[in-house]
């Protein structure tokens, strides 16, 4: 959710600077050479003093000092870091005993280091580091020059040389956004239980009470009917009440479950339900050109009543505007009041929870709330839209579709007549030249030119049909997920 | 008189109480239906005197009865349909009420318990009158309240707005609020006044002009 490409956007595109600030960068660049040196050379000690001589307990230090070092690199070149998130402490069991594996122990010394130990010598990210710690003083001592010389370009080639080693890999990206798809289940499960919980709690202690009053009541009525009617008939309307306020409870906890002209009417008319029934004059506005799916609609209605409620008891705001509109196949909506601000996503529980709900969709709330307003809210929820409200699909570069084009139509020229044919013609020794260009040619140069030519033309075809097919994995996965971890950071 | 009734209800049980409990009080029930097309059909071709419907009908069991009732009315305006539901929306009620014909109700289920009043609000609709349920009107009321002119009533004037609101004559608000009929006839004068409304004398032009004001879109 936080890191949209870091790498690849500041590396493909250096922060506009002037000459001087560019070559300020290349000097600082240069001058870290001074540090990098020091740590290669202490690293490459530690390493066969860990490996050969047993002294593992040098290992993690020298891991934590790399990665500052290499971290001072990723900050220029805005390379986000790649590495697993550290292991949490070791938590005792209900016996005080700490659990490692299946051993027992009684501080948490050994099996933190021990977990500490795997996150460092488990991560590739880390041997990547030692790497490209190693290599990087012949890599500055190449582009030196021209890093003076030409800070500008240079620099871009310098942050790709980075990135190549530096910057998280597809794979590690996808471990993460995995990583992050569990934790938004796992807070999606809970809060589904919680949420259960709540309409069990609701149900027992509203309406099943009254129920069993109600039954009480006309068990009375019952005794009652024949000795004293008037006093039953009494019971009677009590009863009756108390069927009514049973019905009035249910339907609350029935509009907390699902609101009932959300099942109707679908989310736009919901939210002018919710307007109409706000205390403030709210103003509406939706342009969304199908009903979203029911857990989407269901997750975004209790956002927005969430925050008008939040609007009404805090902010003090006059006009609220609720706007909910789509983009392709993404849907975004904006609450927007005249208030006093001074909200707050990271203190407000509410707001919180609306993050929470919405992770399960992928989606992301952001807050604008400057003290002294107003406030902004935007949520937004990707590919909740069926596929047809897509952006038209993604295209090919103009100059893949041309070179697939001019592949597909000349690819058979150098592999039949002039390849393959021409093999086959010179293999049997025929006179026949025809226009079978090996042929003409001096002894020696005809068999490599035919093999060349077979071989260009394999190429063509390998060419006209892998560019399209990486086309089409890219665009699946593209559709597929909001984000897009698995490209690399060039 | 009052006469031919259509019932549309999903739920087997309510269908056949409400059909019961319509001819005990001397209605003939001409149809009970239990989905939208059907019931759709049955208000254009039998023209019922009043229709009781469902908001949620099958097919679809979202707001099918609604629909087809605001449909059936577009192509015969003023047809008596008491709606019912259970649970009450500004929003629907607002659509009832847009064309401002009369001959609309909406209630809560609930209502149905307690059969005088009930036939007494299915009777006002077949009449040409309203009746709204007092949760709706009570919604209405509280999403204009911070507005000037409904401030100016005095706590008496707003509960005779709000049982005017829900369809009431002067008779019987008198009896409800325990008031005489020329003491209701005080404060509805009063109302209309400070709610700058032109005064009538008939019950259903007075009481529509009320859910108009209430109605009007909020500044």
């Amino acid at each position: 959710m936080h890191d949209r490409g870091g790498a690849r956007c500041s590396v493909h595109e250096p922060p506009i600077a002037q000459t001087g600030g560019m070559l300020r960068r290349s000097l600082v660049l240069i001058a870290l050479v001074a540090v990098e040196v020091p740590v290669a050379l202490l690293s490459m000690l530690t390493l066969i003093g860990a490996f050969a001589l047993g002294l593992v307990p040098c290992f993690p230090p020298t891991v934590m000092l790399v990665r500052r070092v290499t971290g001072l690199t990723r900050r220029m070149a805005g390379i986000e870091a790649p590495y697993h998130p550290e292991p949490p402490p070791p938590v005792p069991q209900p016996d005080g005993w700490y659990r490692h594996d299946r051993t027992l122990y009684k501080s948490p010394r050994v099996p933190r280091w021990s977990n500490r130990w795997k996150w460092l010598f488990g991560d590739p990210a880390t041997w990547r580091d030692f790497v490209w710690l190693l290599l990087d003083p012949v890599v500055k001592a190449v582009l030196a020059l021209p890093l003076l010389a030409l800070p500008g370009p240079a620099q871009r080639v310098y942050g790709r040389w980075a990135a190549l080693l530096l910057a998280p890999t597809a794979k590690s990206r996808l471990a993460g956004q995995v990583r992050r798809l569990a934790e938004s289940r796992t807070t999606t499960v809970d809060s589904q239980a919680a949420e259960m919980r709540r309409i069990e709690r609701d149900l027992h202690d509203g309406t099943q009470a009254r129920l069993v009053a109600l039954g009480m009541t006309l068990g009375a009525v019952e005794e009652l009917v024949r000795n004293d009617p008037a006093a039953a008939v009494a019971l009677l309307a009590k009863a009756r009440e108390a069927s009514a306020e049973a019905l009035a409870e249910l339907r609350r906890v029935v509009r907390g479950i699902h609101p009932p002209v959300l099942a109707e009417r679908g989310l736009g008319d919901a939210v002018r339900a919710l307007a109409l029934d706000s205390p403030l004059a709210v103003d509406v506005q939706i342009d969304l050109p199908v009903r979203l799916q029911t857990p989407v609609e269901t997750a975004l209605y209790f956002a927005i009543s969430e925050l008008l409620s939040n609007v009404a008891r805090h902010s003090g705001a006059e006009r609220v505007t609720v706007d909910i509109s789509h983009s392709g196949r993404d849907v975004n909506v904006l609450v927007w009041d005249d208030g006093r601000g001074g909200a707050d996503a990271s203190r407000g529980s509410g707001l919180n929870g609306i993050e929470r709900r919405l992770a399960a969709f992928d989606g992301v709330l952001a807050v604008s709330s400057p003290e002294g307003g107003p406030t902004t809210v935007a949520l937004s929820v990707p590919l909740a839209l069926p596929e047809e409200y897509g952006k038209p699909k993604i295209r090919m570069p103009w100059w893949q579709t041309s070179t697939v084009v001019v592949c597909w139509g000349l690819a058979w020229l150098p592999l039949f007549p002039q390849g393959l044919v021409a093999g086959v013609f010179k293999a049997l020794d025929l006179e026949i030249k025809s226009w079978f260009l090996a042929l003409y040619l001096d002894e020696s140069w005809q068999w490599p030119t035919i093999i060349g030519m077979v071989a260009l033309g394999s190429l063509m075809y390998g060419l006209a049909l892998y560019l399209p097919m990486c086309h089409d994995r890219e665009r699946w996965m593209a559709e597929s997920t909001p984000r897009r971890p698995w490209r690399g950071a060039w | 008189m009052v006469n031919r009734v259509l019932v549309a209800e999903d739920l087997y049980l309510l269908r056949e109480g409400l059909v019961h409990l319509l001819q005990a009080h001397g209605f003939t029930v001409v149809a009970a239906v239990e989905d939208g097309p059907s019931l759709h059909r049955s208000l254009i071709e039998l023209r019922p005197d009043v229709s009781i419907v469902d908001v949620r009908l099958p097919p679809t069991f979202t707001d099918e009865g609604l629909q087809a009732a605001l449909e059936a009315r577009k192509q015969i305006p003023g047809l008596p349909i008491l709606v019912l539901s259970q649970h009450v929306e500004q929003l629907y009620a607002r659509e009832l009420l847009a064309d401002g014909s009369g001959g609309v109700g909406y209630l809560l289920k609930d209502r149905v318990f307690n059969a005088a009043q009930f036939v007494d609000a299915v009777r006002r609709v077949a009449e040409g009158g309203t009746a709204m349920d007092p949760e709706v009107i009570a919604k209405l009321l509280a999403s204009k309240a911070r507005h000037e002119p409904l401030g100016r009533l005095t706590p008496r004037e707003k509960e005779v707005l709000g049982a005017m609101a829900e369809g009431r004559s002067n008779a019987a608000i008198a009896q409800r609020l325990y008031l005489s009929e020329s003491a209701v006839g005080k404060h509805t004068a009063s109302i209309f006044a400070k709610l700058d409304l032109a005064p009538s004398d008939d019950d259903n032009r007075r009481v529509l002009a009320v859910l108009a004001y209430l109605n009007a879109a909020r500044r």
